[in-house]
């Protein structure tokens, strides 16, 4: 009891509860350590009952701590509860309000500011349009225009884009991946999340796999086709790296990861986005040497609106959609279980 | 056309602003995933078919997938709640 005792009383919260009644309780104190005080307990008294008039007192104090600190805290909990909730609301209120009316000053200040919608002498109406429309077709060999600007015009954004997907997948991996311990066995946080995913999604429901049997082939080959089509039509390496990816998903949920293990491991994800980040960025250093050089660029433009055609346009779109598909997946993978 | 292009528009405004007054998780969700194809539709009538193709598989498909799987992971899934006051 007494080590407890020692160690509840030396607790900050009690201490400065002690400090702030000391005034009147100091005289409580000294008489009660004077009762404490073994060696000036008279000699006549039966020890016995000495050491129940210690007991008894030391039972006494610690009620005592321990009903002034019940008020103490009862008295911070009905602050809160009142003044203080009252008060905690009122800045909320004043701090939203605030931050409410400078986004709408800020808002409306820009807008008043901007030149009139489809004048001619907006800063947007330049040349680069009637460039990309006039000269797109010749420049970039690429029916669907969209796929003409974002791939090869403005192709260094679409790597920044691709390579933050990849460090998002990173970082969801980080955080959410639950190793084997060093002995490779697996720890038993990673058999609690397999028992708790088997548990909540049971395995062989015919439904499910009966539809995903039917879907997933044609949703690979549709997510296939828009990436392979980027440059003819609609489309391209992001959408169609997600129709691909919903696809993956969709085995992955029927069949669970055993199946799915089979041909998608963290070996796979690391190559794949390892292999189609980097070919992009070759393949783009190697345009922008040529271009900002004057040289002329070996890559066969094709004819327009055949499917060999485009330049780089369809291996970028391929890169893409590769690293799209495996970023998706993986990202469910993790929500789900912590691992493939 | 006027007509339907107001009409998805509206129904548009009433998904958005359903998504944020429903109490239940599960449904905000799945107006959310209506909020997202009613998108791709007027991405359609807008004549820019790449961005609805787009907003179907990624705003439709995959975020609304990975919220579902958030949510089972939090347990907020009704079902699941079922099931564990049953096991207790």
């Amino acid at each position: 009891m007494s080590k407890r005792r020692s160690d509840w009383q030396n607790r900050p919260q009690e201490r400065f509860v002690r400090w702030m009644r000391e005034g009147y309780l100091a005289l409580d104190e000294a008489i009660e350590d004077s009762v404490l005080q073994p060696g000036e307990a008279p000699p006549e008294v039966d020890p016995e009952l000495a050491a129940q008039h210690q007991e008894a007192a030391l039972q006494h104090r610690h009620d005592r701590d321990l009903a002034l600190d019940r008020l103490a805290q009862y008295d911070l909990y009905a602050w809160t509860l009142t003044k203080g909730r009252r008060l905690i609301g009122r800045l909320h209120v004043l701090l939203s309000l605030l931050l409410g009316g400078m986004i709408i000053f800020f808002l409306l200040g820009t807008v008043a500011h901007m030149p009139r919608f489809g004048a001619a002498d907006v800063p947007a109406n330049n040349e680069v349009i009637t460039r990309y429309i006039e000269q797109g077709l010749a420049e970039t060999g690429a029916t669907n225009m969209v796929a003409g600007m974002i791939l090869d015009y403005r192709a260094f954004d679409t790597l920044g884009e691709s390579t933050v997907l990849f460090i998002a997948a990173c970082a969801v991996l980080i955080l959410l991946r639950i190793d084997l311990d060093d002995k490779g066995q697996p720890t038993q946080q990673l058999i609690a999340e397999e028992s708790d995913d088997r548990h909540y999604e049971p395995k062989n429901d015919r439904i499910l796999q009966g539809t995903a049997i039917l879907l997933t082939p044609i949703l690979l080959l549709f997510g296939l086709y828009v990436i392979l089509n980027g440059h003819l039509s609609p489309g391209g390496g992001f959408s169609g790296g997600a129709i691909v990816s919903s696809g993956l998903i969709l085995y992955l949920n029927a069949f669970g990861f055993k199946k799915a293990g089979r041909f998608f491991s963290y070996k796979t994800f690391q190559w794949v986005s390892f292999g189609a980040l980097g070919f992009y960025g070759v393949a783009k250093a190697y345009s922008f040497y040529c271009g900002a050089n004057g040289l002329e660029s070996h890559i066969p433009l094709g004819t327009p609106g055949a499917i060999l055609s485009g330049g780089l346009i369809m291996p970028l779109n391929i890169a893409v959609g590769l690293v799209v598909a495996c970023t998706m997946y993986i990202f469910y993978a993790l929500f789900r279980k912590g691992g493939l | 056309m006027n007509f339907v292009n107001l009409a998805l528009l509206g129904m548009l405004v009433v998904c958005a602003l359903a998504v944020s007054f429903t109490k239940n998780l599960l449904t905000s969700l799945i107006v959310y995933m209506a909020y997202s194809l009613i998108m791709a539709v007027i991405w359609m009538l807008l004549e820019s078919p790449d961005l609805a193709i787009t907003e179907a598989a990624v705003g439709a498909g995959i975020t609304s997938v990975l919220f579902f799987v958030t949510l089972k992971k939090i347990h907020a899934l009704q079902g699941d709640r079922d099931h564990e006051q049953a096991q207790k």
